[in-house]
């Protein structure tokens, strides 16, 4: 019953900041405000689970649901062997979430990589560039009105 | 471009371009250095010179025929990037394999990871000096990628682990094959401690070069040898066994320091643990329960004789097909018959399982897990390999991510090379294990 825990612990401690927590089998799941993002982050990397790894960061564009991108973050407990899964959405007229680089180094290329694919703003990353895209590059490739064979203007060669 | 570099650089400072095509760099990837005299104050990483977007086909792709795509990715270790990805949609779609399959995808995993070991150890000890130790590390590489070469049929892009198991029993010549690698593998194993463990050159350049401390590589999301070298025990194998992993003896190495020399240590170590692991594994295989069919009758004329009468003789398939007739998916392949190929014996000779067929390679039909989203790691050869998976109830992912391992042991980079020498930069990349087409996707 060590799974449900920490979901219910997180209940207690934020309760305006989760929306819903779910458990199926080996995926724990955390649906939060995004506004909660950073302190719920840091509470689960110095709290008791100590999850201590930021496996992975990444986002799922629902094109044509509201609100529309969902940033998904996988969080790994080495002491607890478990992982965590946390969710947010955001609207497409507010594009912006704090960043995780205060409490995760790998945080500043895995929030580019958003940046890049998909134009999430992280506010307080301090170097948000396009990180696999070229700049001069148009639009975001990975989100769902952005076409699989769209060509892309040349550009100038620098120097 | 790496602005930032370019902007904050000091006016006494040099300003030098590594890559994005330089021999030591693996893939395509450019490191900007700024030098002052041959130490490096800063440096800016830029990576994407390989970027293809694999994420962004496989949306347009059906869940059967995107496993090609899932070859590219780390084009050293093919097979493992096949059985993360297929045991991803297993888990959606609630598939269980069978026990033979297992031991088949074991056997191929721990094959693929030595050789993805030996790739990077060659190619570090080729860039330090030590060109003999490549042609060494080649050589065993061979001989797996033999066996790899029967078993599936190509060197790397092998498409070989299925969604439900593996596309092909094993080659009645297998055990023979394998038997002969392990032993060449542990030679070479064996010669390249003698060559590089205490040997002067290639111990000053890589002990005690790019320390990485264990609460960095956490924070990096370091996993795998690189991990592992800095003395945490992580391995997906052993913390969430996956397959038969659980029922193999075999150990964690670790280093201690997590400098260039540990990971070297680590890899090598690791190779070991991995052969022992196909020992067990080649011992412990279920027996097939059939030989393979030597002569059986044509298709050509099973299909005419269908026409008549139900075929009830064994059908020689063509040779690209050996190894998966329809007696021995029980051996390889799922039961759930609406998640495998169809068996073409069935397929060539009775309408019922034309429309199989059909109903799994038609637009619309086939693999469809359910409405939700999965998560599965498997351990690759550089680290936790994971495959986030969005279905929307339809034929094709709605979203497909990699987590690559590499992406994140790269990160480190700039942190590493700090305030070292430009020399440094090479035995240090080296024995991170960049693979271009994992890290870009």
């Amino acid at each position: 019953m060590e799974e449900k825990a920490i979901l219910d612990e997180l209940r207690q401690k934020f309760p305006a900041g989760i929306r819903e927590t779910s458990a199926s089998p080996g995926d724990e799941v955390v649906v939060i405000e995004k506004a909660a993002l950073l302190e719920i982050a840091a509470f689960l990397r110095d709290g008791r689970d100590k999850f201590t790894m930021l496996l992975d960061l990444t986002c799922v564009d629902y094109a044509g649901e509201e609100p529309r991108f969902e940033m998904v973050y996988h969080l790994f407990s080495l002491s607890r062997n478990r992982r965590l899964r946390i969710k947010a959405r955001l609207g497409e007229g507010d594009l912006r979430i704090a960043s995780l680089t205060p409490l995760w180094k790998n945080a500043s290329w895995l929030e580019r990589e958003v940046y890049d694919l998909f134009g999430v703003q992280f506010e307080g990353h301090p170097d948000l560039r396009r990180l696999f895209m070229y700049d001069g590059f148009e639009g975001h490739p990975l989100r769902k009105d952005y076409p699989l064979r769209r060509r892309q203007p040349l550009i100038r060669l620098k120097e | 471009m790496p602005n930032r570099i370019q902007q904050q650089a000091r006016p006494d400072t040099m300003l030098l371009n590594m890559g994005p095509s330089h021999p030591a760099m693996h893939g395509t990837i450019r490191i900007m250095l700024e030098l002052d005299g041959e130490r490096i104050v800063n440096s800016e990483v830029e990576v994407g010179y390989l970027h293809r977007g694999f994420e962004k086909t496989c949306e347009h792709r059906t869940y059967f025929n995107l496993l090609p795509y899932t070859d590219r990715l780390n084009y050293v270790s093919p097979l493992i990037n096949n059985l993360g990805y297929a045991m991803t949609v297993e888990k959606m779609l609630g598939v269980s394999v069978p026990e033979r399959a297992q031991y088949i995808r074991v056997l191929m995993s721990e094959l693929s990871r030595i050789s993805d070991h030996l790739t990077c150890l060659a190619a570090m000890a080729m860039e330090c000096g030590a060109f003999t130790v490549f042609l060494y590390k080649m050589k065993a590489r061979e001989f797996l990628w033999d066996v790899i070469e029967q078993t599936t049929g190509a060197r790397m892009t092998t498409s070989y682990i299925r969604i439900g198991g593996v596309r092909a029993d094993l080659h009645p010549g297998f055990d023979t094959a394998l038997k002969k690698a392990v032993e060449e593998t542990r030679g070479v194993l064996k010669d390249i401690h003698g060559l590089l463990d205490k040997n002067k050159i290639f111990l000053n350049r890589t002990r005690d070069v790019a320390v990485m401390s264990r609460e960095d590589a956490v924070s990096f999301g370091w996993t795998g040898p690189c991990l592992r070298s800095t003395g945490v025990s992580y391995d997906v194998r052993k913390a969430q066994p996956y397959l038969v992993y659980d029922d193999l003896k075999w150990e964690v190495p670790l280093g201690e320091r997590g400098d260039n020399f540990d990971r070297y240590m680590v890899r090598m170590m690791e190779m070991e643990q991995s052969l022992r692991i196909i020992e067990q594994a080649a011992v412990r295989l279920p027996k097939s329960s059939r030989e393979f069919i030597a002569d059986g009758l044509p298709p050509a004329e099973a299909i005419k004789e269908s026409r008549r009468r139900r075929v009830r003789r064994d059908i020689a398939l063509s040779p690209n097909l050996e190894g998966s007739e329809e007696s021995r998916y029980r051996d390889i392949l799922a039961s759930d018959r609406g998640s495998v190929v169809p068996p073409k014996e069935e397929t060539y000779t009775s309408i019922e399982g034309l429309i199989d067929h059909f109903k799994f390679f038609m637009r619309g039909h086939g693999l469809r897990p359910p409405k939700g989203e999965a998560y599965f790691a498997v351990e690759g050869g550089n680290g936790e390999l994971g495959f986030y998976i969005v279905s929307d109830g339809t034929d094709r992912p709605y979203r497909l991510h990699l987590r690559a391992p590499c992406f994140h042991i790269v990160s480190a980079l700039e942190q590493l090379i700090q305030g070292r020498y430009v020399a440094d930069v090479i035995p240090t990349f080296g024995s991170m294990n960049m693979i271009g087409g994992e890290l870009d996707r």
